[in-house]
């Protein structure tokens, strides 16, 4: 390699990471000034070198019980991601295989509402049994959204998926559920991965359902957060550290399943 | 009892999915049709009243109504627009195999999954006139101070830059994924051609990207114009309405005064905008064959 050569990779390095640095910037922010003091915080010029302080997580955690809001959400996006699944999987299986295509739109049309659409009604309703404030109401809500992310990712799965390999299984002597089952979903592991995280994801940041439904039993962190600034005193501090513990598991979550979640987030937008 | 599963498989597996996407949405769409006929308000207490269309005149001689709308289009076209150019800038530059790109990569998702409460709350303080960061890039900069979210002029542009550091990553991927599953002979032709960086990418990659960036557009045009999460939690709306979109008008409609007739109009209004625009993009998606 020449000197031009090297020199011309050192710019476009240079230029790449100029790009990327934006990006994570706020990120970074937001996880130092959790170390903060408020004074530190609302020093300006801001302060880059400081000693760092766990004051604010254990306001978090002790004063505010924050470890109950991450149960919570916890709760509820694995159980909404579950439940999607297996009422998504085969309904994406069947979709592909049949070519239903009508039914696939329909699902998908919840993808394309606006959530809020859907706000006054499930109020009104879940406020008429008695469920507001309640798992299962939250759950199905949040359904809402993994749900047709699970059959969006799974049809386009299932399509590009050999279907030879149930038929030599049926040929076999398995019945066409029994091949689902034991032959189609284990190959489907990458599939189901993508989509799994990325309905994680989606109820993990959820704020707009559990801002109507949930209240004090069910209350998850973003709501939790939310409801946090509005208490004048608690401070900047407080409030950075309350987004480091929500942040932190979607970044871990992300950067664990890189791959997938990438899949997850371009499916369907490029053909072939 | 397997015989019936057998015979019946294809309406018995997507059979549950229907029957709670129906139970969830469509009753509730109709229900919220119902609704919008009515002068339904928590407030004033006794049953609704059917009054026709009185709702839908109301909606349309309410200036709040058209603010909305208008806001929904700015913030839409103006952070859709911006991060569509830099979105395929960025594929551009980083279309090429590099050491580290599976780690420029992920870095770039982050911005997508960080929970967009806490990322609001973020930009709400580096937002602050006297002690935020962006008016001390701005001063670093020699450039004047803004007010940003506390000035209606500069409101949406200060909400379109979250959006826009948030999604613009997005396009970017998207592209890239484009990219890489175009053919190679056109390039090769123009090479051969001599044509030069630009011509290429201008006669050759651009147009044969273009229904990739389509489809990229109207995913994130679609979830621009839904926001409602970074809108709630930096203004609410405000000042004064200064950035009250479609979403953030019905949830104040719905839940600032429980005007469930009125809010249930406005979100009749949002639908058959949003359904209408999907009808166009299932159109376009037949129309250009993709």
């Amino acid at each position: 390699m020449n000197n031009n050569k090297i020199l011309h990779k050192a710019l476009w390095y240079a230029l790449v990471i100029a790009m990327i640095i934006p990006f994570i910037f706020p990120l970074v922010w937001i996880v130092s000034s959790s170390f903060k003091t408020q004074a530190q915080i609302v020093a300006s010029p801001p302060i880059w070198l400081f000693v760092p302080t766990l004051d604010n997580y254990k306001n978090v955690f002790i004063d505010q019980e924050f470890g109950r809001f991450l149960w919570n959400s916890a709760v509820i996006a694995v159980g909404s991601t579950v439940l999607s699944l297996i009422i998504g999987l085969p309904a994406a299986y069947s979709i592909s295989r049949y070519k239903q295509r009508m039914i696939g739109v329909f699902i998908l049309l919840a993808r394309v509402m606006p959530g809020i659409s859907f706000l006054i009604p499930w109020f009104i309703l879940f406020s008429k049994l008695g469920m507001i404030d309640t798992f299962t109401s939250l759950i199905a809500s949040h359904m809402m959204v993994g749900l047709p992310l699970i059959v969006w990712i799974m049809i386009n799965y299932f399509d590009n998926f050999p279907h030879e390999l149930e038929e030599a299984a049926q040929v076999d002597g398995c019945t066409l559920h029994g091949a689902f089952f034991r032959i189609v979903l284990p190959l489907a592991g990458p599939g189901i991965l993508t989509a799994s995280t990325l309905s994680f994801l989606f109820s993990w940041n959820n704020f707009m359902f559990s801002l109507v439904l949930s209240a004090q039993n069910t209350k998850t962190l973003p709501i939790a957060i939310f409801n946090f600034v509005s208490y004048a005193e608690v401070g900047w501090g407080n409030v950075m550290a309350a987004a480091v513990v929500i942040i932190a598991p979607a970044i871990i979550l992300t950067m664990l399943f890189q791959r997938y979640v990438i899949k997850g987030l371009t499916a369907g937008a490029v053909k072939g | 009892m397997n015989e019936f599963i057998e015979r019946n498989l294809r309406w018995l597996f997507p059979l549950p999915a229907v029957i709670f996407i129906v139970a969830m949405m469509a009753f509730p769409v109709i229900f919220t049709i119902g609704v919008s006929l009515t002068d339904w308000a928590m407030t004033t207490g006794g049953e609704p009243q059917f009054i026709g269309l009185k709702n839908y005149q109301d909606l349309l001689s309410d200036s709040r109504f058209y603010n909305a709308v208008w806001l929904t289009v700015y913030f839409t076209v103006l952070a859709v627009g911006v991060e569509t150019v830099l979105g395929v800038g960025m594929a551009l530059i980083l279309n090429r195999e590099f050491a580290g790109k599976d780690l420029a990569k992920g870095l770039l998702l982050l911005p997508m999954v960080a929970t967009p409460v806490a990322i609001g709350l973020a930009w709400t303080l580096f937002y602050e006139p006297s002690i935020g960061l962006a008016n001390y890039a701005l001063q670093m900069l020699g450039l004047p101070a803004s007010k940003w979210l506390a000035s209606p002029n500069s409101v949406i542009p200060a909400l379109a830059i979250v959006d826009i550091w948030q999604w613009t990553p997005m396009i970017a991927l998207i592209v890239m994924a484009g990219l890489a599953s175009l053919p190679q002979d056109p390039f090769e032709a123009a090479m051969v051609d001599g044509a030069t960086p630009f011509q290429v990418f201008r006669f050759v990659t651009l147009p044969l990207l273009m229904p990739t960036i389509l489809v990229a557009v109207i995913l994130r045009g679609i979830d621009a114009f839904k926001t409602f999460d970074i809108i709630l939690t930096m203004t609410a709306g405000g000042p004064g309405f200064a950035s009250e979109t479609l979403n953030i008008y019905a949830y104040n409609l719905g839940f600032g005064y429980f005007r469930f007739g009125m809010a249930s109009t406005a979100l009749v209004a949002l639908l058959a905008v949003v359904l209408g625009g999907s009808l166009i993009v299932l159109w376009m998606r037949k129309r250009f064959d993709y």
